[in-house]
């Protein structure tokens, strides 16, 4: 609760630094004031409480999810001081609303009744709908952000519908009342197609296959800092949501939904993998290859009662190595106007660090040993050999190959094609961005215990 | 004292290589190289005083993974291999210059530190991150050192490292799966596991499509021939003269003690796949025209013909196997720098266009001939002790086996001497071609010197391997 307080209170201080005109200072006070924040969610680790009628309640999940989340906002705010330099005279709201999306990812995984639930699914979309489309004179930036605000509200209509149906049947919002009452033996018709509804809502919104079709032209379309928060911060937030909202509702789920889980998990797995392969812009190559993460991240689904360590380490591997990622593309492409990948040609010579960070978390994406990336997918797979879906993991055993296809791509035009124009300038931001997220990637990756432990 | 001293020095010297800056990395490289060989044989003296030098450390909990190292007889002799190997290797590219040189050789020094990590784990696990990462060093050798057509040779390097890591992905469901059962990742732990004959073979097959394509062994083998011979030499020598050997070792290590019932009871179809390794790569080495590839096709009759001893399951095939295993890695780095020297002079690889050499260099025909004749395993030579046990232990199994394993050496001699014969004798050629300088000599004059030595007198390696393999057998014996 305190977390969300400071977040909001954060916002609005921004708010505040653009009327007294003390833009420069935005990007450094946020970083500083989030790391308070972080510091502040850390230490309320142990405590678990519930505040205004179970609306908030602080879990170890919600602090351990919450700072992930901290953390990834720190990164993007870090590397908007780099984007948003020609756009000086908005940059308090560019930050401004990325911390308000945070107190809504936060609230998201805190919430302690479906209506506070809505409420940071809400905030959290609308802000992104605000950046997809922030920059304001590009038709595909304008595109992005109409194609995402239909799609996003087509889905909260679902969710809504969804809570409806809960509500007709249990007669609450509160999800303890209505975790106790689906314990009884007889349970209205209602309830069971309330959850799924919600679940086709969540689904929208991590992008899993067949509800994927928004995200390609979103990623695309979208200014690169805003693709970078979707398919980090808010692909994580969702995913994270979706196991509580289950979790927390019917602990045991029935053996058809795990087969319809199973199902979208390959789907998912499958369709994004084989589309990254053709892909040739990158931002789009990673929107398809984070669908098929999101068929990962779905296995956890399958034993809710232990996985959420799993599902923690799994985000926080991916995240990472995907910010890194960004961070290097945002300093590649910048003031160009797609994000081909002739752009990375010869990076390799021209930039050999960049080069390194970005092979690095491609190699962790794809689940290559030492790096993160690797001891996400080995866990998630002992967890669901343990429940006895061999052939899921065997399709994502395949998939993992075809993947390293489309990454490889990339490693391959940085280092053997020759470079087309020198970039000029090293931004103290990006570099800092993209050396401590892969290094924590790396850290994380040689010390698995580190993350596996706290929710274990 | 313990071995992982041996994996610090060689991660440390990757790093202190590459800080070291492109004009002094060979060196910082080769001394690095050097410290771990004369680590490693310290650490043999330990060994063979009977003390501990094993380390077991508890790494992660949850999921149960040890940092655990053993070294027996047989992870000592592959060390010793890999340790050995590697300052031959970096001694061996002093004439070349490569463009930044500093990340080459740092990269060589970290794929030995994989590669003797990997003989030495005894934790599932870590045993396969170690497997794992050494591919990566090799992809960028290969892709960026490499030589000619640089789309060619990213699509060959690309197949290789998919093909690996596809099959070595099975592997680690085998291995989740057997932890499943085990709950620990310890190799000891994972040998007492009862598994079902069924269970067996799904697991035995799993490591199988990691192994026989790292081997390789037919049909997995269609990566190796291209990325042979568009690797930069160096790249080549480690891949064939150490890494394949990764495959094998394991084979003896984990896959059949793991799946012993497996193991038997398709025992004909896996010396069959060995055996037929032997024949088709014998066959296409005799068309090659190109040095380089006609040398991967000898290796892959090689490889195939240990495999097949390796799957005899009897004392001589598994010992047979480590020996020709050690005398294959020694023979083809020196075939290999032979190919390389003759590079360097007549900037080809094609045998057709080489020939009238012992005219003008003579001391190097002559190295080149001991090498050519220690391949085809001539008696004296370290190979002819291998070879032969293995051809012994198949005819203890079918003399056919034998009979047909044997192709190797007959079919060998015609397409080295062959080769020989295009690429060294004959009329004087109009190119000139100096004779070895000091640094090629030494290099060679050493792999010679090995090569003979353990022919006449191979003792100390039968001795270190023999009781480790005969606890192997052991546990392949065991009543399920």
């Amino acid at each position: 609760m305190n977390t969300l307080i400071a977040i909001i209170g954060l916002g609005v201080l921004c708010l505040l630094f653009e009327i007294f005109n003390l833009r420069k200072a935005i990007v450094p006070v946020t970083i500083i004031g989030l790391l308070a924040v972080l510091g502040l969610t850390v230490s309320e680790f142990n405590s678990t409480e519930s505040y205004y009628n179970n609306m908030i309640t602080v879990s170890k999940f919600s602090t351990a999810f919450s700072s992930l989340f901290i953390v990834l906002t720190i990164f993007l705010v870090g590397l908007g001081h780099n984007f948003y330099e020609n756009h000086q005279n908005k940059i308090s709201d560019f930050i401004a609303i990325k911390v308000f999306l945070l107190a809504g990812a936060v609230a998201m995984v805190s919430f302690g009744n479906l209506a506070m639930f809505f409420l940071g699914i809400e905030v959290l979309s609308i802000s992104l709908y605000i950046l997809a489309a922030s920059d304001r004179l590009n038709l595909k930036s304008n595109e992005a952000g109409m194609k995402y605000f239909l799609m996003g509200s087509f889905a909260s209509g679902i969710l809504l519908f969804g809570i409806c149906l809960i509500y007709g049947a249990m007669g609450s919002f509160d999800v303890i009342e209505i975790s106790e009452l689906s314990q009884s033996a007889e349970l209205p018709i209602w309830f069971p197609i309330g959850i799924a509804l919600l679940t086709i809502g969540m689904f929208f919104k991590i992008a899993a296959v067949p509800f994927h079709f928004w995200a390609p032209d979103v990623y695309e379309g979208s200014p690169a800092l805003t693709t970078a928060l979707m398919s980090t911060l808010a692909k994580v937030v969702a995913m994270a949501t979706l196991y509580k909202l289950l979790s927390v509702m019917n602990a045991d789920i029935s053996e058809a939904f795990k087969i319809v889980v199973v199902v979208i998990s390959m789907a998912s797995m499958t369709v994004g993998n084989i589309m990254a392969l053709r892909q040739v812009n990158v931002k789009r190559m990673l929107a398809f290859s984070g669908i098929s993460h999101a068929g990962f991240m779905l296995m956890t689904l399958l034993s809710l009662s232990t996985s959420a360590a799993s599902l923690l380490y799994y985000t926080t591997a991916y995240s990472l190595a995907g910010i890194a990622a960004f961070s290097v593309i945002l300093y590649v492409c910048k003031n160009r106007d797609n994000e081909d990948i002739t752009n990375f040609h010869g990076l390799g010579k021209s930039n050999p660090l960049l080069a390194a960070i970005l092979t690095a978390s491609l190699l962790s994406m794809a689940g290559i040993p030492i790096f993160a990336g690797f001891f996400a997918k080995l866990v998630l797979f002992s967890q669901t050999i343990q429940d006895g879906y061999i052939a899921l993991v065997i399709v994502a055993v395949i998939n993992s190959i075809i993947s390293v296809g489309y990454y490889f791509k990339l490693i391959l035009a940085m280092y053997t094609k020759e470079p087309n124009e020198e970039k000029t300038g090293r931004p103290f931001m990006i570099y800092a961005v993209a050396v401590v997220a892969i290094a924590l990637n790396i850290i994380i990756g040689l010390f698995p215990s580190l993350v596996l432990d706290i929710l274990g | 004292m313990n071995v992982s001293l041996i994996l610090i020095i060689l991660l440390v010297g990757a790093f202190a290589t590459y800080i070291a800056g492109d004009k002094f990395a060979s060196k910082v490289a080769l001394f690095f190289g050097l410290a771990a060989l004369g680590c490693s044989i310290v650490v043999l003296n330990h060994y063979n005083l009977g003390e501990n030098i094993s380390l077991i450390n508890q790494w992660i909990t949850k999921p149960n993974v040890s940092f655990a190292l053993k070294a027996d007889g047989l992870s000592l002799a592959m060390l010793l291999l890999t340790t050995a190997l590697t300052p031959i290797i970096i001694f061996s590219s002093f004439g070349n210059d490569y463009k930044n040189a500093k990340a080459f050789y740092a990269l060589i020094l970290f794929m030995a530190f994989a590669m003797a990590g990997t003989f030495l784990a005894a934790d599932g696990l870590l045993y396969y991150i170690f497997w794992e990462l050494s591919l990566i060093p090799i992809y960028f050798i290969a892709l960026i050192w490499g030589n000619g057509d640089a789309e060619e040779r990213k699509k060959a390097v690309v197949k290789f490292f998919i093909y690996t890591l596809a099959g070595s992905l099975f592997m680690l469901v085998a291995f989740v799966y057997l932890y499943q059962k085990a709950g620990s990742f310890l190799i000891e732990d994972l040998y007492k596991i009862n598994l079902s004959a069924a269970e067996q073979l799904w697991i035995f097959l799993a490591f199988f499509l990691a192994y026989a394509i790292k081997i390789p062994l037919i049909p997995f083998h269609t990566w190796q021939a291209k990325v042979y011979q568009k690797a930069p030499t160096v790249g080549t020598m480690l891949l064939s003269g150490i890494m394949l050997k990764m495959g094998l070792y394991s084979v003896i290590r984990w896959q059949l003690p793991l799946a012993p019932l497996a193991a038997k009871e398709y025992m004909f179809i896996f010396i069959a796949i060995g055996i037929a390794g032997v024949i088709y790569g014998s066959i296409v080495a005799l068309r090659q025209k190109d040095l380089k590839k006609l040398l991967a096709y000898s290796s892959l009759a090689h490889v195939g013909l240990i495999a097949a001893g390796t799957y005899t399951l009897t004392l001589d095939g598994l010992s047979g196997a480590v020996l020709q295993m050690i005398a294959h890695g020694f023979v083809v780095v020196g075939l290999f720098f032979v190919a390389e020297i003759i590079f360097r002079r007549y900037e080809t690889r094609v045998i057709a266009e080489m020939g009238g050499i012992r005219a003008q260099s003579p001391k190097f025909t002559s190295m080149f001939l001991i090498l050519v004749l220690a391949s085809v395993a001539l008696p004296s030579t370290f190979n002819f002790v291998g070879e032969f046990t293995v051809l012994y232990s198949l005819s203890q199994i079918n003399i056919w086996f034998a009979i047909l394993g044997g192709t190797t050496i007959i079919l060998g001699a015609y397409y080295m001497l062959k080769m020989f014969q295009y690429a060294m004798l004959g009329e004087t050629n109009s190119k000139l071609f100096a004779d070895v300088t000091a640094n090629e000599g030494i290099t060679l004059v050493l792999i010679i010197a090995v090569l003979f030595f353990f022919g006449l007198y191979p003792k100390p390696i039968v001795d270190l391997i023999t009781p480790s393999l005969q606890e192997i057998l052991t546990q392949i014996n065991r009543i399920n």
